[in-house]
């Protein structure tokens, strides 16, 4: 079907602001690609594209498509499935910011785009990454790069480890504990860079042509 | 001339015994003359920082020039210095472009590579022809009098003036700092618009010299491909010479002199060529450095890349100031002068006027299209800096008077233009800049984590692009290193440096670097590193030494902690605090192996200091044994399973031949103080250490293999070696250690492409980045013979350091 996908409305709420419905129309067509016509996607259809496989993070990032947390479920855990709706959802994290947003919004964008980054890292969804999953962040990240072993990897996963506790808590009294990066945090880490221009991908781009369905 | 043929006839009465030979010596005299002065005056401007600080250097240099040249005009009567286009494109150019774009922010260029093409193509091309067509226009009316141009040699006029230049543009962003996006657009517009003024000038140029009415379509169509042609194969040129650069510097390790040399030879080459072959010189040279820096910098060593970065600033900063006095210089020449106030006037107001113009319609045009939107104020900020400099006066210089009936006029308006742009706008950049806010260039240090995390997003949104089926930026630059480092890599750079070269871990090195020398400065600053042990500082470490540790892991290696420097760095404490929070051993022992590769650089540094320095008391050196034991045991394992038995052997010789002089010289043992409060309970499992690393020694090497570190942490873990808690972590330690026992005993055993540090190396304070980088993970180095002993890549590196080396 070549027609204007018709999106359902908690979608438009969603994506408000955001994609045209040009876009929308794209991604519906990669989304049947990728699900072979069914109505869902799985994990496995991931493994159709090609490309991704060379991704050193791939695992975490498709886990992050199935990820209640980012697909705005109450509950919590791994999905099995996801529909068109969820896909865009996923993909609107990615969206750039807009000439004519607010401060407000501008502030809780840029919360959404690093709420989905923090899930991607606290693979136990406990609300804070700590220094095992870290490492294996960053393990994943430098494994594309043959000559680096582990030991370095989980070396600089901790000098980072150190840097953030450093950067989130300051000096530390003697008795204190730091048992992981907690949200907040993450915010304060994130606190000069400006990750609204650098999390986005151009085609989802442009417009505020706000659509109506 | 006369005088010396004067001597001649003098000569034959008698011999003259001291001669003033001025004219042999005239030529290159007045040149080392010239640069001299132009030096000494930035020397002079630079007295006086309130001058400085308001008024750009290009400008003063002008300045300085036209005072000069009224010096010389009334000595002399006659202009007799200029500045020629040979001697500018030549000599005073290339070194200013090659020094841009061998320090290219590559990732930042090629990232906005779109917008730049677009500023420096269709942007020049307006303005050239915007400019020309209005001049034609306006002197259709008459004002401008009587003429000798045609259409022609208005567009000719455009074409030239029309150009952003690149050395102008450099000498006042430079003293403005703007943001980095605003920046390389304007700066790569500059480069890259060559093409396009080279181009149209000689297309112009031509047709002028042809005859307006021998133009025929078929002449603009050939014009419209010589664009294609000139700067695509200018382009193509510079690659080739950037891969002959890298590939050559791939194999000077034995000509470390010499090597600064094939970079500034080659590039030098490659704008000859792209000169000769008529195609863009500046696009060649600007290629030839932006493709070889990366390949280059890895290749070659660490002094000769400080001497190619201080040789290309100062040859670019010394033409830069020299072409500066030069055009101050070259403006005095009453021959040249034809004044024409409404060219001149309207030549100025409308290169502005158009200039903001065209910024403004394709910064509309881009900002469909670029994700980081140009605001207004950087559209004003570009439209502002868009000056003309040298370029346009030495392509002026080079017209043909007879060709072109005007010449003169052109020559003078460019000269105002240029002045005016220079210092007029340089002057007024800056407050502009201020006043309209425009953001500044953060300076941040390096953050680990941005880095670690700027991969993470290459990553996702390559993922995000591939998912959703779309070729975007991040799909073409993945692809291009995956490129880059299945094939050129291989071809382009020295296995050494094939490995070690990753972002995320030069950061990782520099802030273990920054620690370590902030380690070394405070204890410089309390006059030697026992400043650790003192009881003020046990207070301000948050560490309570004066219970015990539960884990008998734990308790060794708190000997390690004690090492700390607490006021010295924030991380210690946060590393602190998080050794009480890891409750089971695998934390902790990730813990401690924290603590090593960011203690690892105070250990060295102690090593140096406490050789002297530090009274050690009893406890402190079998803490040292302990170490030492551990170390050694695994560097023997490393090797034994490496090299064989035979080494392994002679490792032993050695190690038994230390461990006997380790008894005795405490003060070779490196690893510092470690306050003893309790010093019974520290004997006393210290004493059971030592008895059991003797005894298991010569057992373990096979179960102590260091196939992957990973599985040798985990195999000890396992075994529970009490003496082996500071060996699991350590390492690197080991190595580095055994390095200072070692290479006292066998300094034959270096050889080429090892990982180590040689003691030499470790000596030197402070450390190169290079050099410290081999001080962490040595698993680095697939290398595996000699790796823990060994120097990193080319021992020439360390040996460079010390005065008396003759290896060079």
């Amino acid at each position: 079907t070549g027609g204007v996908p018709r999106v359902p409305a908690p979608v438009t709420s969603v994506l408000s602001l955001a994609v045209t419905s040009e876009q929308i129309e794209h991604l519906h067509r990669r989304f049947k690609q990728l699900s072979q016509d069914q109505l869902t996607i799985r994990k496995e259809n991931f493994d159709s594209i090609p490309d991704l496989e060379f991704n050193p993070i791939r695992g975490k990032i498709v886990h992050a498509f199935f990820d209640k947390r980012n697909l705005r479920q109450e509950s919590d855990g791994l999905a099995d499935e996801i529909n068109f709706e969820d896909f865009l959802t996923i993909m609107s994290y990615f969206r750039p910011i807009e000439m004519n947003m607010d401060e407000e919004q501008l502030d809780r964008f840029r919360k959404e785009k690093l709420k989905f980054l923090f899930h991607m890292y606290d693979s136990d969804h406990d609300g804070k990454i700590t220094l095992q999953e870290y490492r294996n962040v960053v393990e994943e990240l430098l494994s594309g790069n043959p000559h680096l072993e582990k030991e370095s990897a989980r070396s600089i996963a901790d000098g980072a480890m150190m840097e953030a506790a450093s950067i989130c808590v300051g000096q530390m009294g003697p008795d204190q504990v730091y048992e992981g990066i907690t949200f907040e945090d993450f915010l304060k880490m994130w606190q000069g860079i400006d990750i609204e221009t650098k999390m986005h991908v151009r085609f989802l781009n442009v417009d505020t042509i706000a659509h109506c369905y | 001339g006369q005088r010396s043929s004067e001597s001649h006839k003098n000569s034959s009465q008698s011999f003259a015994i001291v001669s003033f030979k001025w004219d042999h010596v005239k030529e290159p005299y007045i040149i080392a003359l010239w640069i001299l002065v132009a030096s000494l005056a930035k020397i002079v401007f630079h007295l006086s920082h309130k001058v400085t600080r308001v008024v750009p250097e290009s400008a003063l240099l002008i300045v300085l020039g036209v005072f000069l040249g009224g010096i010389v005009l009334a000595a002399d009567h006659i202009a007799s210095f200029s500045l020629t286009p040979t001697v500018f494109f030549f000599y005073l150019l290339p070194p200013i472009v090659l020094d841009a774009g061998y320090f290219m922010p590559n990732r930042l260029f090629f990232g906005n590579l779109g917008s730049i093409l677009l500023y420096a193509v269709i942007g020049t091309i307006w303005n050239a022809a915007t400019t020309g067509l209005s001049l034609y226009g306006v002197y259709l009316t008459g004002i401008m009098g009587k003429l000798n141009s045609g259409l022609l040699d208005f567009l000719l006029f455009g074409s030239l003036i029309a150009a952003v230049d690149p050395v102008a543009v450099l000498a006042v962003f430079e003293e403005v700092h703007v943001n980095e996006v605003l920046f390389i657009i304007v700066f790569g517009e500059s480069l890259l618009n060559d093409a396009v003024t080279v181009v149209l000038y000689n297309v112009f140029d031509s047709f002028v010299g042809i005859g307006a009415e021998n133009v025929t379509g078929i002449e603009c169509v050939k014009g419209i491909v010589s664009f294609f042609v000139v700067s695509l194969g200018g382009t193509l040129v510079g690659i080739f010479f950037a891969f002959l650069l890298s590939l050559v510097s791939r194999f000077t390790k034995h000509v470390r002199i010499i090597e600064p040399g094939f970079v500034f030879v080659i590039s030098y080459l490659s704008y000859l060529t792209a000169e000769m072959l008529s195609l863009s010189a500046i696009l060649a040279i600007t290629f030839c450095g932006i493709c070889c820096q990366k390949y280059v910098k890895a290749n070659i060593s660490e002094q000769s890349s400080t001497t190619v970065r201080y040789t290309m600033k100062m040859l670019a900063s010394g033409a830069e100031t020299i072409i500066f006095m030069f055009l101050g210089i070259s403006a005095v020449d009453p021959k040249i002068w034809k004044w024409n106030t409404a060219f001149i006037l309207l030549t100025l107001v409308f290169i502005s006027v158009y200039r903001v113009i065209g910024v403004i319609i394709q910064t509309w045009i881009l900002n469909r299209y670029r994700t980081v939107q140009l605001e207004i104020i950087d559209q004003v900020v570009m439209s502002y800096g868009g000056l003309r400099g040298a370029v346009a006066f030495a392509l002026v210089a080079l017209l043909d008077g007879n060709k072109v009936k005007d010449r003169n006029l052109f020559v003078s308006t460019t000269i105002i233009v240029v002045f005016f742009t220079v210092i007029f706008q340089g002057l007024t950049i800056k407050p502009l800049v201020q006043w309209l806010k425009v953001k500044k260039t953060e300076h941040r240090d390096p953050k680990l984590n941005e880095k670690l995390h700027g991969r993470a997003f290459d990553h996702i949104l390559s993922a995000i692009e591939d998912i959703s089926g779309q070729i975007g930026h991040h799909y073409l630059r993945d692809k291009w290193s995956n490129f880059d480092r299945k094939f050129l890599r291989k071809i382009l750079m020295r296995r050494s440096a094939q490995k070690s070269r990753d972002q995320i871990l030069n950061v990782f090195h520099e802030l273990n670097l920054k620690d370590a020398i902030s380690y070394v400065a405070e204890g410089e600053r309390r006059g030697s590193l026992a400043f650790i042990r003192s009881p003020s500082t046990d207070n301000m470490v948050n560490v309570d030494f004066s219970t015990p540790l539960p884990s008998t892991m734990e308790s060794s290696v708190s000997y390690l902690l004690r090492e700390k420097a607490g006021p010295v760095c924030l991380d210690m404490q946060a590393l602190e605090q998080r050794r009480k929070s890891i409750r089971d051993t695998e934390d902790t022992l990730a813990h401690h192996t924290l603590q090593q590769y960011l203690y690892k650089p105070r250990q060295e540094h102690k090593h140096l200091y406490s050789r002297h320095e530090i009274m050690h008391s009893e406890d402190d050196k079998q803490d040292k044994e302990i170490f030492h034991r551990t170390m050694r045991k695994r560097l023997e394992s490393f090797k034994s399973t490496k090299l064989g038995i035979n080494h392994s052997k002679k490792l032993n010789k050695i190690h038994k031949r230390d461990r006997g002089q380790k008894r005795r010289n405490s003060s070779v043992i490196p690893n510092g103080n470690i306050p003893s409060e309790n010093p019974v309970q520290d004997f006393t499992l210290k004493e059971k250490d030592l008895e059991f690393s003797e005894s298991e020694e010569n057992n373990d090497y096979e179960t102590l293999h260091l196939g992957k570190g990973v599985d040798f942490l985990a195999n000890v873990t396992k075994q529970n070696f009490t003496d082996t808690p500071a060996g699991i972590d350590n390492p690197v330690f080991s190595a580095d250690d055994d390095q200072s026992v070692y290479m006292k005993f066998s300094p034959w055993l270096s050889s080429e492409d090892t990982v180590v540090p040689s003691q030499r190396a470790r000596v030197q304070i402070p450390y190169s980045p290079d050099n410290f980088r081999r001080l962490t993970p040595i698993r680095l180095s697939n290398k595996s013979t000699d790796s823990f002993l060994l120097a990193d890549g080319p021992e020439e590196r360390p040996r460079s350091f010390l005065p008396e080396s003759t290896h060079m």
